[in-house]
């Protein structure tokens, strides 16, 4: 697959994506280009099209037309399930485990493989699965939680256990979708650590409302307004895009 | 340890023993052969309520059309049997000898070709599992890979069960119409209609029913299993983890429409006959609420379910015809109003707590009774 | 099938069996909007729609016999207060059903169709003891009978003409009251957004209450003007409640006007696959034809594209 690959090729390449319901542009000819190993956080204000631009990467959304090539691959043609088996792991912004299953089990079924019915119906529970769960389990601190049912865990926890779920997929795109949303002080402080770990040696894409935790993470900014890109690049240079403080962070 | 790598916890042993114990024991013992009979036909929804309780109460997808694979299953079965009630010999006094007797009264001269293969028992047999896998193949993959589900799904079923039924009845010459298919004698040449066939029969379905419910069990155990409760819960995010969700639903539907079928085959062998009435609407949806009333997440629960829904059917509109109808709709009122987890759901929550206090009040009382014997410091 | 048929004969049974079917017609538009209305706005499936429009048609079957005996100058002009007595009816059983039962199952959609089966099994066995298991049959006033010769080869039967009209009439009035009236959009907010509906002072469980009873109410209308193509017996309500599922799927649950060209077109093909075809395999064919169109557009004929 990564024959011919080279060192200047883009992971991810959205370029003209547009999406409209019912010809409402909610994405309109948007371009954006994202490295390996790079951080990007996406921010504008409510209603700009941040996540729907994460559903249209991750095929939950149809594009009405444009490309979005991952490592080449072109994803608008591909389901949902085939463009994560591509390597792009999503996050969704309310927390989405499966309550009526232990964490071990939510675990368990992101791990890669047996994802067909044959594949499932044979799967076995070896070493090597146990090992990989224990391992995440312990990075999103909810190791001595394996046999509790999900939904007996807080909305924090539950953050983490989706955010365990996708590493186990080893993606190597990472979309997150408000990551720290609706999280105490100290969930929060705990999850920008956790992040901090699990972003290395893959790319990031991430949504996020916290400005500082923006600055902590963020290799480059895009600022959407209206489906469109209102500023790119580094956080430094986005603060002080007068465009962008009158839109967002102005208020 | 997290894996509990028993098949049964305790108290599903507990319930498959019991079963196990109550149909291959205490009815054979007990009840004379008519009602063993009874209790035959009953078990026979119960196929179709373990199917259920994989593709609705695990699985999240209410199909009210589980009587045309009931129906299909039992009219394979029954095409063979009729085939074989009615040889040249048996029919000599019809105008066109050799074919069953309601075709020659449709004015219908030659075996239709759908009928012909139904003259070999080894492919009425693959065709009572392999027809309706097949036609639940096609209406799940049209369905669920266009993403209906819920309540269109649900509706959608229950228009094939109407078609299906009206599509019986118009073409009698082909099907034998509303009466469906009577007469049966003979299974490979062994008398079905006696007592002691009976027996067997009874023996062989129980059987068959245990086959099943250890199927169901297994599984439930599987990953797939587990995916099936994740995708009722999160459908998305069990896409997002890289599984295709239709092709889980798919298996789901397709198990529970042969499960189905097992079950309507054993019908036709059971009570002798195969007939529309068994199909439509109405018998598809009792067959829910047998499974919603065993408790729609418990295989156990759906044999319950069937046995003493029907139970109750029988010895009340016998005796009180207009009660029964109020009765059975109350009951499915009451079981999604105040028990969505059926009697199942009830012993769980009510029952098994207070055996399990009952029997731990008992064990330390003997403990403190050594205590108590010990010498006090 | 169409052999024996010259081409302008062909033109002449169409129109026949079209305005034949209009009756049809009418009380599918009837019931597919009760349905679509509570099951639209509110995401109920009531199975036991089919037992409110016969309730409507037991009430139009009573107010005929009672203004035959009681006062019999009345008769010509009895179907107007049947009709209303056939909603009001309806509608307050509604009331109570979603009083008693349909409240404790919003946002349980698949649990409303299996308890509502039920309450289709209790009103169904009610019917049976308080009307009998014979099916009864209403006698139209004489203006009713008959039919309008509209050219050598059409008649239009009149009662059909007239229950179109009707139909047209309540068609309008319930989107008047969707969409122009305060409480259409009281009922809209709460689709929208419960919480905030409810936020903003709008007392939801009453606005849920009326809305399921207008939706039983129109069936029971759909009752009166079924008593003039079939008779009215205890399971009769059954035999409409998948055609009309069907009718409101097929248009996009969500289109008032889709539902209505569904009930057209289904009750247009039925009725004139009825003339070539016995009546069995031209229902067989119609819903097969449904379903099929529905496996290829499952959003049915009128949907949006939206965010969901």
């Amino acid at each position: 697959m990564r024959v011919g690959h080279q060192p200047k090729d883009f992971l991810l390449a959205v370029s003209g994506l547009t999406v409209s319901f019912d010809g409402f542009k909610a994405v309109n000819d948007l371009s954006f280009y994202v490295e390996e190993n790079e951080i990007r956080v996406i921010i504008g204000p409510n209603g700009a099209g941040k996540t729907t631009v994460l559903d249209l990467i991750c095929g939950k959304t149809r594009a009405t037309s444009g490309s979005i090539q991952f490592r080449g691959q072109e994803l608008t043609r591909l389901r949902e399930n085939e463009i994560v088996q591509a390597g792009v792991g999503r996050k969704f912004q309310t927390p989405s485990v499966f309550e009526d299953l232990t964490v071990f089990e939510n675990l368990e079924i992101s791990y890669p493989r047996g994802r067909t019915v044959f594949g499932s119906l044979t799967f076995q529970r070896d070493d090597a699965v146990k090992q990989r769960v224990e391992e995440v389990a312990e990075m999103i601190f909810l190791k001595d939680r394996l046999n509790t049912y999900a939904d007996q865990l807080s909305h924090g926890q539950k953050q983490w256990l989706e955010i365990g779920m996708l590493l186990i997929q080893d993606p190597d795109l990472l979309m997150l979708d408000e990551p720290v949303a609706g999280m105490s002080v100290s969930e929060r402080a705990k999850t920008a650590e956790l992040l901090n770990r699990i972003i290395k040696d893959r790319s990031v894409l991430v949504i996020e409302h916290d400005m500082k935790f923006v600055e902590d993470i963020a290799h480059k900014v895009t600022v959407l307004h209206q489906g469109q890109i209102l500023s790119e690049g580094t956080m430094e240079h986005v603060k002080n895009d007068p465009k962008v403080v009158e839109v967002y962070l102005g208020h | 340890m997290i894996i509990n790598s028993r098949f049964f916890n305790r108290s599903e042993l507990i319930g498959f023993l019991a079963l196990a114990v109550l149909l291959f024991v205490i009815l054979p013992l007990s009840v004379d052969i008519f009602r063993l009979n009874l209790v035959a036909k009953y078990l026979t929804y119960a196929f179709v309520g373990i199917g259920l309780v994989l593709c609705w109460g695990y699985g999240g997808i209410l199909s009210l059309g589980q009587g045309v694979f009931f129906g299909l299953g039992g009219y394979c079965m029954a095409m063979y049997l009729k085939l074989e009630a009615s040889s040249v010999e048996n029919t000599k006094i019809q105008s066109t000898p050799g074919i069953p007797d309601f075709m020659d009264w449709n004015q219908i001269t030659s075996l239709p070709f759908f009928w012909k293969p139904f003259h070999s028992f080894p492919v009425a047999l693959m065709a009572i599992i392999l027809v309706p896998a097949i036609f639940s193949l096609i209406i799940g993959a049209a369905m669920f890979k266009r993403r209906v589900g819920g309540v269109y799904f649900a509706i959608i079923t229950q228009a094939i069960a109407a078609i299906m039924t009206i599509l019986i009845v118009g073409q009698q010459g082909y099907t034998g119409g509303i009466n469906g298919i009577t007469d049966l004698r003979t299974l490979h040449g062994w008398d079905i209609r006696t007592d002691h066939a009976k027996y067997v029969l009874y023996f062989v379905e129980v059987v068959l029913l245990f086959g099943c419910i250890v199927a169901a069990q297994f599984i439930r155990l599987t990953k797939l299993g587990r995916i099936l409760v994740a995708m009722r819960e999160q459908e998305d995010r069990v896409r997002f983890s890289g599984y295709s969700v239709a092709n889980f639903k798919i298996f789901a539907f397709c198990a529970a429409a042969v499960f189905a079928a097992i079950g309507g085959a054993m019908f036709t062998l059971e009570v002798g006959f195969m007939s529309p009435s068994f199909v439509g609407i109405v018998p598809s949806i009792e067959m829910v609420i047998y499974t919603a009333v065993g408790g729609r997440m418990s295989i156990f629960g759906a044999v319950w379910g069937a046995l003493l829904v029907n139970f109750a059917k029988t010895s009340l509109s016998e005796s009180f015809p207009q009660l029964w109808l109020f009765g059975l709709g109350a009951l499915f009122i009451a079981v999604v109003l105040a028990f969505p987890n059926g009697l199942s759901g009830i012993w769980a929550d009510h029952i098994q707590p207070r055996i399990d206090r009952l029997l731990a009040s008992r064990r330390p009382k003997s403990t403190n009774y050594v205590a108590d014997g010990a010498p006090a410091e | 099938m169409f052999g024996d048929y010259s081409i302008s004969d062909l033109g002449a049974i169409l129109a026949m069996q079209g305005f034949a079917g209009l009756i049809l017609f009418s009380v599918y538009v009837l019931m597919a909007l009760g349905l679509a209305i509570i099951f639209g706005q509110m995401g109920v499936i009531n199975m036991a729609h089919g037992e409110f429009m016969i309730l409507g048609a037991y009430v139009t079957w009573m107010t005929s016999s009672a203004v035959q005996s009681v006062a019999p100058w009345l008769f010509p002009g009895y179907f107007f207060i049947a009709m209303m007595l056939a909603f009001v009816a309806s509608g307050a059983l509604g009331m109570l059903v979603e009083w008693a039962l349909i409240r404790h199952l919003y946002k349980r959609p698949l649990d409303t169709l299996l308890a509502t089966w039920g309450l289709s099994l209790i009103l169904q066995q009610a019917y049976r003891s308080i009307f009998g298991a014979r099916e009864v049959g209403v006698e139209l006033p004489e203006w009713m009978m008959g039919s309008w010769q509209a050219t050598d080869a059409i008649q239009i039967p009149i009662n059909g003409m007239f229950v179109m009209g009707l139909t047209i009439l309540i068609t309008i009035a319930v989107f008047y009251i969707l969409f122009w009236s305060s409480w259409g959009k009281q009922v809209r907010a709460v689709v929208q957004n419960r919480v905030m509906a409810g936020a903003v002072g709008i007392n939801t469980e009453k606005v849920d209450r009326y809305t399921f009873a207008l939706g039983c109410g129109i069936a029971g209308i759909a009752g009166s003007a079924f008593t003039m193509i079939g008779s009215t017996g205890p399971t009769a309500g059954q035999l409409y409640i998948v055609d009309t599922f069907l009718v409101v799927v097929f248009g996009g649950a969500a289109s008032l006007f889709g539902t209505i060209a569904s009930a057209f077109s289904i009750s247009q093909t039925q009725s004139t696959l009825e003339f070539f075809l016995s009546g069995s395999m031209a229902k067989v064919i119609t819903l097969l034809t449904i379903v099929a169109i529905l496996m290829v557009r499952p959003q049915g004929l009128f949907a949006l594209k939206v965010r969901k």
